[in-house]
Order: C-alpha cells, then sequence, then structure tokens
C-alpha cells in the first residue's frame, strides 16, 4: 500500500500522457484524479497509523547507485514528518486535479496537463519520502522540472516560457547550494543515507574546515549550503524572483505547486535536517533572518500590486518567510503546523482567485473587476474564508499556526528571536491589509471592467466549487483540530518521535497575555481600516501614493530586483559568452593556432619563392654565407 | 567456444561489410542493398558485442579474451584484450554504428556507398582502438580513425567542409605525432610495447613527465580539451549528421579511455604531478563554452560547445583518481555518447527540413511536430543531467569525487551545471516554443518511422541508466578499484 501512494500519480501520468490522446480527454481526466484521490486515501491511513500506532518503516525499493563507498537507494521513508508531507501533497494535488476538469475545460491540451500535474505528484512524493539526500535531490528537480513545465504551459506565450526557464534556472542556482552541500556531507561522513549521517553529527560538531579560503565550521557550512537549496525552492529573498513570475501557469498549478506544496519543500528540507541544524547556532539564526526578511518584504510588494495572482504569490512567499523563521527559532513542529494550514487555506485563496479568472474571462488587474460578490456568491463566500484564515482571524486555522511561530519566537529570548516577534506582527497585519485589499477591491466596489458585461460573469460549475468547499473546511478546522498533535504535549511527546530533533526541548512557558492578543487585534482591526481605504474612501491610497512616489515605485517594482538581476547577472553572462567565442576562441586560439600558423607558412612560402630568382650571383652569395657561418660554427666550438 | 576470436571477429566484421559494399556496383539501383548490408553487418557487430557482454566476467580486473600473435618479431605483437574499462566503449560504438546507417536516409544524398563504407571501417577501427593491449597497435587504430571522418567531413560535409576538415586533420595530428615518438620511446627505455606487460614492468619515473605530456597532447585535442578544441565546433557544423553522430558520440571518447587506460595506467606519478593542470583546463572548459554555448546562433556549434564542456567534466572526473569520479566519467562519456548522438540527431531531423540550423528559423514548431518536440524534449533534459537521466548519475559522481579532492574546483565546475540548464533550455524555447513567426515551418511533417525508431533507441538507454546505472557500475567497478589501488601503490611507493 504505501509504495502504491508513490506509484499511482506516476501510472496516471503515464496512462494520461502517452495514452491521452487514444483515450480521450475526459477519461484521462477521470483516470488521473482517480488514481491520485486513492493514493491520497492511501495516505490518510498512513498517517492515522502513524498517530495511533507510532508507525515507522523504512521501504527500500531498488537500488540506484552504487559506487565504491557510495550506496543510495530509491526508497521510501515513512515516519511522522513524511506522513504529514504525503498527507498534504496527495489530498491538495487530488483537489486541484478535480479542479482542473472543470479549470481547462477550455483548453486543448487537457491529456498533457493532467499528466503533467500526477507526475509532479509523483515526484513532490518522491522528495518528502526519501531517506536519503540524493533521492531527496531527484524529488527537487523533479518537481522543478514539472513546474517548468507548467508554467509554461501555455507555450505561445512568450512570457509564459521565459518565466518557465527563470524558474528553472534561479531554483538551479539553490540546487547548486544544495549539491555542495550533499557533496559535502558525503565528504565528511562517506554516506547520504539521513539516519546514518544524522548519528554521525555530533562526531563533527567541533570540525573546522578551509573552504573557499574562508575557515569556517563544518557543521555551519553544511547548513548553509543546504539552506541555498531551500531558499531556492522556497522563493525566499534574493532567490524569490522566479515565483510571481510563475504565476504565468494555469491558476490550478500555482495552487498546487506555487503554494501548498513545492514552494514548502524547502521548509520540509530544513525540518527534515533538524538534526544537524539544531548544532548550528549561526545557520539558525541566518534562517530567521532570511525568513523575517522575506516575510516583510513580500507582504510590502503584495499591497501595491494589481495582478490578482501575483498579489497571492507574494503573500504565498510571505508565509513561506514565516515557516522559515519558524524553523530558525527551533520550532520545527510549529513551521510545519503553518505548513499543514497554509496548504489548505492558500490552495483555496488560489482556487477561489481561479474561479474569479474564469467568470472574468481571464481578467486578472484587480482594478478591472469589483461588485461582483452577488454574482459570484460561493467564491466569494470561499475566498473570504481563505482570507480570515490567512490573516488569521482568530479561530481560524491560521490563527493558531501563525500566532504559534511569533510566539515561539517571543520565547526563544535572544535578540533575533524578539526581532523576529516584532516583524511578525508588523507583517501580519500588513498581510491582513493587502488580503483584504484584495478582497474589497475584486468584489466590492463598483463594477470597472470594460470588456465584458456583468451580467456575462458567471459563477464557476461544481466541479470547481466542490473542491474549493473541501479546502475550506480544512481552512477552518485544521488549526483547531490537530493543534494538539503538531505543537501540543501530546505531539512532541508521541507523535514526532525521532522525526524531529529538539537539542533543548521548547519552551512551555507561555507570553505575556498582551503580546498573545496583540496580533490577533490587529488583524481584526485591519478589516475595517482596509474596508475604509479600499471601498469608503478610494482616494486616499492614490493620494498616499501619490505622496510618497519614490516609495511607491519602489514597492511596485519589487523592490527592482529582477532589474538588478539583469544587469549583474544576464547581460553580463551574454556579454562573457560573445567575448570568450568571438575573441578568446577566434580570435586568440584559432588566429594564433590553426589560421595563424596556416598564414605563417604561407608566408614563409611566399619569401622562400623569392629565393628562386634565377641569378646565380645571389645563390653564390647566400652559399657563401652559409659555408661561412658553418666554419665560424666549427672554429668557435 | 573460448577460442573463438570474439574482439577480432568485432574488429573485422565492419570492415569485410565495408569489402562486401566495395565490390557492389555503385548504380543507384544499388543504394537499398548497400544500406541493407552494411545495416546488417552493424547488427551482427552490435549482437556480438552484446554476447560478448554476457560473457565478460565482471569479477576481475584482468584482460579477458585475449588475442596474441606475432606480428613483427619481437617488436609489434598484434594483442587484443578487454577489462571492465574498454567493454562498454565497445557496445557504445557498435550499438550507434548501426543507427547511423539507419539515420543516413534522411541525409545523405550521394555517393551513399562510400558514405557507408566509411562509416564501417570506421567502426573496425574504433572498436580496435577499445581493445588494442599493444601501444603500436593502438596508435594504428587510433590515427586510422582519422581518416574516415576526415573523409566523412571534407566528402559530405556543408560549404565550408575543405577548412574544417583541415583543421580537424591538423590539430589532431599534431598531437598524434608526440605520442608515436612516445611510444617509440617506451619501446627503448621498456624492451616492449605491450600493454599488460608494461603494467607490470612500470616505467621508470624519470621519463614519466615526457611520456605523459606526449601523451596528454594527443588525447587533449581528441577529447577537446581547452584550448584545443576549436576544431571540434567547425567540424560538427560542417560535417553530415551521421557524421557529427560518430564524431561525438565515439570519437571523443578514444581520449577518455586513453587517459584511463594509458596516462594513469602507464605514468601514475606524473599523473599525479599533472592533476592540477587537468583541473585547471577542465574547469576552463566547463565554464568557457559553456557561456560560449549561451550565445550560439547555430544549434550544432551550440551542442558542439557543449560537448566540450561534457568533456570537460570528463577529464575532471577521470583525474579525480577515486572510485567515484572514475565511474562518474565513464558513465558521463557513455551518457553523452547516447545525448550527444541525439541531439544531432534532433538538429539532423529539422535540418533535412528546413535546410537551417540557425536557431532563429525555427520557433513554435511544438504543435506542428509535437513527437519530435517530446523526444528533442527529453535529450534536452538528459544534457542538462536532470536526476532520472543518465546524465545526471555521471555528473553528480564527478563532482562528487572532485569535492573531495579540491573544494573549489567543484565549486566552479557546480556552476557549470546551472549554465548549462540555462543555454539548454534556451535553445529549446526559442526552437521550439513561441508563436509560429516562419510560415514555412508549417510544412514540416513529424518524425518519420526510422527517425522516430532511432530516437527511442536513444531514449530508452538514456531514461533506463538514469534510474538504474548499475548494469553499468557493475561491469567497470572491478577494474576501476584494481586500477586505483594499483595507480595508489606506484604513487606512494615511489
Amino acid at each position: 500500500m504505501e509504495i502504491s501512494i508513490i506509484a499511482l500519480p506516476l501510472v496516471a501520468s503515464i496512462i494520461s500522457g502517452f495514452f491521452g490522446k487514444l483515450i480521450g480527454d475526459r477519461i484521462s481526466e477521470i483516470v488521473t484524479s482517480l488514481l491520485v484521490t486513492i493514493s491520497a486515501i492511501f495516505s490518510a491511513l498512513v498517517l492515522y497509523e502513524v498517530i495511533v500506532n507510532q508507525y515507522q518503516d523504512n521501504i527500500i525499493i531498488a537500488t540506484w547507485i552504487s559506487s565504491g563507498s557510495l550506496d543510495v537507494n530509491w526508497s521510501m521513508k515513512i515516519d511522522a514528518l513524511s506522513a504529514i508531507m504525503l498527507v498534504v501533497v496527495t489530498s491538495v494535488s487530488s483537489l486541484v486535479h478535480i479542479y482542473s476538469i472543470g479549470y481547462m475545460s477550455h483548453d486543448p491540451h487537457k491529456p498533457r496537463f493532467m499528466a503533467y500535474l500526477s507526475l509532479f505528484t509523483f515526484a513532490m512524493l518522491m522528495l518528502v519520502t526519501s531517506d536519503n539526500f540524493i533521492q531527496l535531490f531527484f524529488g527537487w528537480e523533479g518537481v522543478g522540472l514539472c513546474s517548468y513545465f507548467l508554467i509554461g504551459f501555455w507555450f505561445k506565450k512568450d512570457t509564459a516560457n521565459t518565466a518557465a526557464i527563470k524558474a528553472f534556472i534561479v531554483n538551479r542556482v539553490g540546487d547548486f547550494g544544495f549539491a555542495l552541500g550533499i557533496f559535502l556531507i558525503f565528504y565528511l561522513f562517506g554516506t547520504v543515507n539521513y539516519s546514518e549521517v544524522f548519528d554521525l553529527i555530533p562526531t563533527i560538531i567541533d570540525k573546522n574546515l578551509i573552504f573557499l579560503g574562508i575557515e569556517v565550521k563544518a557543521i555551519d557550512l553544511i547548513c548553509l549550503l543546504l539552506f541555498v537549496g531551500a531558499m531556492g525552492k522556497s522563493a525566499q529573498i534574493l532567490l524569490h524572483t522566479w515565483l510571481p513570475d510563475a504565476m504565468e501557469g494555469p491558476t490550478p498549478v500555482s495552487a498546487l505547486i506555487h503554494a501548498a506544496t513545492m514552494v514548502t519543500a524547502g521548509v520540509f528540507l530544513v525540518v527534515r535536517c533538524s538534526p544537524i541544524y539544531e548544532y548550528s547556532e549561526l545557520a539558525l539564526n541566518v534562517i530567521t533572518v532570511i525568513g523575517m526578511a522575506t516575510a516583510f518584504f513580500a507582504a510590502t510588494v503584495a499591497l501595491v500590486q494589481t495582478d490578482i495572482k501575483k498579489i497571492i504569490a507574494y503573500s504565498t512567499c510571505s508565509q513561506l518567510g514565516y515557516m522559515f523563521f519558524a524553523t530558525g527559532v527551533g520550532a520545527y513542529n510549529v513551521a510545519m503546523f503553518h505548513l499543514f494550514t497554509h496548504a489548505f487555506f492558500k490552495a483555496l485563496l488560489f482556487l477561489g482567485s481561479g474561479s474569479v479568472i474564469h467568470a472574468f474571462k481571464d481578467e486578472q488587474n484587480i482594478n478591472n473587476m469589483g461588485g461582483v460578490w452577488k454574482k459570484l456568491p460561493y467564491t466569494y463566500g470561499l475566498m473570504i474564508i481563505g482570507t480570515l484564515a490567512l490573516t488569521g482571524f482568530p479561530f481560524l486555522s491560521g490563527f493558531y499556526s501563525k500566532d504559534a511561530i511569533i510566539e515561539f519566537a517571543y520565547l526563544r529570548g535572544n535578540t533575533v528571536g524578539y526581532y523576529a516577534a516584532g516583524i511578525g506582527i508588523f507583517t501580519a497585519f500588513l498581510t491582513s491589509i493587502y488580503s483584504w485589499r484584495l478582497i474589497f477591491k475584486t468584489f466590492h466596489g463598483e463594477y470597472k471592467n470594460k470588456d465584458i458585461k456583468i451580467e456575462e460573469t458567471h459563477e464557476s460549475p461544481f466541479v470547481m466549487i466542490i473542491p474549493l468547499i473541501l479546502l475550506a473546511v480544512g481552512a477552518i478546522f485544521a488549526g483547531y483540530t490537530f493543534k494538539e498533535l503538531f505543537i501540543g504535549y501530546e505531539g512532541i511527546n508521541n507523535f514526532w518521535q525521532n522525526s524531529i530533533f529538539f537539542l533543548k526541548p521548547l519552551s512551555t512557558e507561555h507570553p505575556p497575555f498582551w503580546f498573545l492578543i496583540l496580533t490577533p487585534i490587529l488583524v481584526i482591526l485591519s478589516i475595517p481600516i482596509a474596508y475604509y481605504l479600499f471601498v469608503k474612501n478610494k482616494d486616499l491610497p492614490d493620494q498616499i501614493a501619490n505622496v510618497n512616489k519614490p516609495l511607491y515605485q519602489f514597492l511596485l517594482n519589487k523592490w527592482y530586483f529582477d532589474e538588478l538581476y539583469d544587469t549583474l547577472f544576464v547581460k553580463p553572462s551574454k556579454n562573457l559568452g560573445l567575448f570568450l567565442w568571438k575573441f578568446f576562441d577566434i580570435k586568440l586560439i584559432d588566429g594564433f593556432g590553426p589560421d595563424g600558423i596556416s598564414a605563417l607558412i604561407k608566408k614563409c612560402s611566399l619569401k622562400a619563392n623569392k629565393f628562386q630568382s634565377g641569378f646565380i650571383y645571389q645563390y653564390a652569395f647566400v652559399m657563401l654565407l652559409g659555408f661561412s657561418a658553418l666554419l665560424t660554427f666549427l672554429i668557435v666550438r | 567456444m573460448i577460442n573463438f576470436p570474439i574482439l577480432s571477429s568485432l574488429i573485422l566484421l565492419p570492415s569485410i561489410g565495408a569489402l562486401f559494399l566495395f565490390f557492389t556496383g555503385s548504380n543507384k539501383e544499388n543504394s537499398i542493398t548497400v544500406k541493407y548490408v552494411s545495416l546488417f553487418t552493424s547488427l551482427v557487430n552490435f549482437f556480438l558485442s552484446v554476447y560478448l557482454w554476457i560473457l565478460f566476467d565482471q569479477s576481475t580486473s584482468e584482460f579477458q579474451f585475449i588475442e596474441d600473435k606475432i606480428w613483427i618479431e619481437g617488436f609489434i605483437n598484434y594483442k587484443v584484450g578487454i577489462d571492465g574499462i574498454s567493454i562498454l566503449f565497445i557496445i557504445l560504438t557498435t550499438f550507434i554504428t548501426p543507427l547511423c546507417i539507419i539515420s543516413v536516409n534522411n541525409s545523405i544524398k550521394n555517393r551513399l556507398r562510400e558514405f557507408l563504407i566509411a562509416v564501417l571501417i570506421m567502426e573496425s577501427f574504433m572498436i580496435g582502438v577499445f581493445c588494442s593491449l599493444d601501444l603500436v597497435v593502438f596508435y594504428l587504430f587510433f590515427e586510422a580513425g582519422l581518416i574516415p571522418m576526415f573523409l566523412i567531413i571534407g566528402i559530405w560535409g556543408g560549404s565550408k567542409r575543405v577548412y574544417s576538415a583541415f583543421k580537424f586533420f591538423l590539430f589532431t595530428l599534431l598531437g598524434s605525432v608526440l605520442m608515436l615518438v612516445a611510444i617509440i620511446s617506451i619501446y627503448w627505455i621498456s624492451g616492449t610495447t605491450d600493454v599488460v606487460q608494461l603494467y607490470e614492468l612500470g616505467i621508470d619515473v624519470k621519463y614519466q613527465n615526457l611520456l605523459w605530456l606526449a601523451f596528454f597532447s594527443s588525447f587533449a585535442v581528441k577529447t577537446p580539451m581547452w584550448p584545443v578544441h576549436t576544431w571540434l565546433p567547425d567540424a560538427h557544423v560542417e560535417a553530415p549528421t551521421a557524421g557529427s553522430v560518430l564524431l561525438a558520440a565515439i570519437l571523443l571518447k578514444m581520449a577518455g579511455y586513453g587517459f584511463i587506460r594509458f596516462s594513469l595506467g602507464l605514468f601514475p606519478v606524473a599523473s599525479e604531478i599533472f592533476t592540477p593542470l587537468i583541473y585547471f583546463l577542465s574547469v576552463i572548459a566547463i565554464i568557457f563554452t559553456s557561456f560560449i554555448a549561451l550565445m550560439q546562433e547555430d544549434m550544432k556549434k551550440l551542442i558542439a560547445y557543449s560537448s566540450v564542456a561534457h568533456m570537460g567534466f570528463v577529464t575532471l572526473g577521470i583525474f579525480t583518481i577515486q572510485q567515484q569520479g572514475i565511474e562518474g566519467s565513464i558513465i558521463q562519456m557513455i551518457s553523452h555518447g547516447l545525448v550527444s548522438a541525439a541531439l544531432f540527431l534532433c538538429v539532423g531531423v529539422v535540418y533535412d527540413r528546413m535546410h537551417s540550423r540557425l536557431i532563429e528559423t525555427y520557433g513554435g514548431i511544438v504543435s506542428i511536430i509535437p513527437k519530435y518536440s517530446v523526444l528533442f524534449m527529453l535529450f534536452t533534459l538528459a544534457a542538462l543531467g536532470l536526476p532520472g537521466t543518465s546524465g545526471f548519475v555521471g555528473e553528480f559522481l564527478i563532482l562528487m569525487a572532485a569535492f573531495k579532492d579540491n573544494f573549489l574546483v567543484a565549486v566552479i565546475a557546480s556552476l557549470g551545471v546551472i549554465i548549462g540548464a540555462a543555454y539548454m533550455l534556451w535553445l529549446y524555447k526559442r526552437v521550439v516554443f513561441g508563436k509560429l513567426v516562419n510560415s514555412d515551418l508549417k510544412q514540416m511533417v513529424d518524425l518519420n518511422k526510422s527517425e522516430l525508431f532511432i530516437l527511442s533507441c536513444l531514449a530508452i538507454p538514456t531514461l533506463f541508466f538514469g534510474f538504474y546505472p548499475e548494469p553499468l557500475i557493475n561491469t567497470i567497478e572491478v577494474s576501476i578499484g584494481d586500477l586505483i589501488k594499483v595507480y595508489n601503490m606506484n604513487v606512494t611507493g615511489n
């Protein structure tokens, strides 16, 4: 049963990908959705076993690479951590599969789309169930590949293709660090299997290395290199630029890959490697700083964007930042909790926005929407639930997980922790503002679309609404239901077992009461503020933007990261390529090499030609010259 | 059965086929017969080599299937034999050749018979290279392999074929002359050119450096290593598709094989000394040519430059002198043999239809020729080393080994992997995706049966060995392990 969880999506993908034409659109859709749903049911059963019976297993499927001392298997590791990920991945994936049947109903390439979705699910499952770093890397690049395919799914759009390549290359930059991390692990431990590596970690805590001329602690270096990979996949600041562009892909893809599953792989990696990270104070602090910087940065950018999907993309970026700073303060289980709840409400928001886009016939600019809440009652209601959950409105799922992150940051008790808590609270407020801005601009105010009439907008079919309802149930109840399991005493003592490692037990104190209620109050207050700004007094935001023009432009242009990278990396690379080619290869190597030599020989033979002048006195003179030279040589010697 | 001269048969069979072709008339009606004869010959050879693989004993590093005949009394013996290092290259050769022969349907329009003779003779020479155990015999095969290639480029090539053919010839010959001198010196020093005996005797340390350099100059050109790589893009651009395939898939592997068999095997002390040089040149090759590939406008040139980068990984891996590194290099060479062959065939497919190799001619062809696009994508991914393809296994093992030896080298080489993804995906995007601008492209027809067959034949092992490289690793493991043992004994012993 365990193996079929992974195998079914692969089978689905092969059936739909290779025989899609043969069996037709509808059957491909049904087969893929069905197989992934079965996989989701099995995953739930596995999680149940893990919760109730502390089930753990490490299934070896086959040998992959065994070279010298390197031994890598195709494997399936089941413990609390991977069971949670199995459930998140397969359940969101199956809902997205079903939703896609409706969303892609006008697309001519349905079997291909379904095949990519299933293939992605397979790769993601390989990633989370690996028992070694190399299979993890396989899944890691595999999900990146599927993401590349799906972002560029509408292959005629040039922007989509460019975004797809950008996603792949930026991820490769992250993978570069990740791969070096794996090499370093193999170098230090001679193995890449988690359990063996984790056992050996205590033996190297004091080891120092000279890496590129800098002396560093080996453990810090491993953690930082692995974290570079996590930054790429989870779109953390500096390596985040691909995620907003990835919104070129169809919306179900954004929900599955760029919100619920793939982008959380980085968080999963750090949590999985908690036995390593716990020993590296430096790396944990770096993660906290990067996490909070991302959370804050992305929230500020989300405030001014006008593309409905880009707002949610930046919101994802920001929430991933929260997860990272949770791991950074050592609260791995809390990070997993937020990952879990976030999967539901963010997938809900994305699929909801897809429903809106569907209603407006592919319009994505929120300035061209408005006033349709009565026309789209289900979508509206469900989006409200998603927004409440995201902002952390009391007793919805985001409330439990996000507030817990802020609390644990505070309880960490060091400077970084306090900063993280402060920024976390402020960002929660910003999150709330931009989320309500999205709702108000999309559904309230007057109708602003010029291309289609309000009568033409329509609610989505039930095949799209039902997955949304199921996700909404998760968004409401997942926090309350699973709170005890993830972050309560029960969880730490029984559930997580050895899948998460704490060097020193998490603090069990409670922060002061004013601190606990601060975030919820801000979140609740933000609703009327947003309502005032974006419905009542709509000129005010424009005025604010006009007064602070540079700041507004700075945010609108996403802190100019794209422009910066273009001048720093993209253009110089192209110029360097041209230079190396035209100057080095053609001018220098060929110029002095074959072409130069052949030209030289030509020259010499032309010179030699001149000697054959036919004049005897010239020949005699040269003979004389040679003879005297020989004579001189003999005498001098 | 044990006395059946299987290696000599492998070497001779294609030549006999070629001889047979020589005596058939050259008129047009014969072209089908000619094709079937050569295809039949090469297929028999392929099955024979697979049979050889089955008979092959993986548990020893001793040379097997040895045949030893006196050729020139007291000087040269015709001696052939194989071990784990050579057998995979023989199979690669016999596997690629029939595919090449099938592919000529579409690309070679005139003098088909002569072309096939050249291909078959080249197959003979290449197999000879990989199994000869006498330096002189090796040298003869090694150099003779140049001639058919020279002719293929010079006769069936494009508009600048003569320039390219001579550039190819000049570069490769230059290095080879030095190798010949070195082989003669080895005879004077050790009194034999028998590789097995030389392995046992060892070569005096004081001569090793010069000899190593002489061999290196020949291998470096053929690999090709930076900065003697500039013949390769020109040769590829001018060569017909089948020629490019042979060049990339097999000819380039002779040098990699030579490095392992002779540089490491015969001159371990010198290899140790010159390792930094190889590292330096490999890393330069990986980075420089990757950047250059990024800016190419000609598809074939782009793939040619990417070949240089991939071979940079190979030389890097060999000189890590570690199990993972050398195994990775051999897997990388096999993988590159499959993938670069496939990529050149992919270029050939669109070239046959549109007569242009320029990237800008294309764009938006995915909906016109979908089967082609799928297979081209697969090979693009294998070329950028995606896990699950054979390209990953080799590259990853090489980098892993390099990292153990030298952090800096591994870090820089790993950067090449990023650029590799950039130039391959960008190429694919510009050729296959996007809007259809050039309306002539609408006339294109998708892969025909033989093209589909060839590309599938290359796709299957690319994927299979990506998920399960064990058959390859098991074959080479013992031989490489013992090679490294002997190497380390020599280096530390002296």
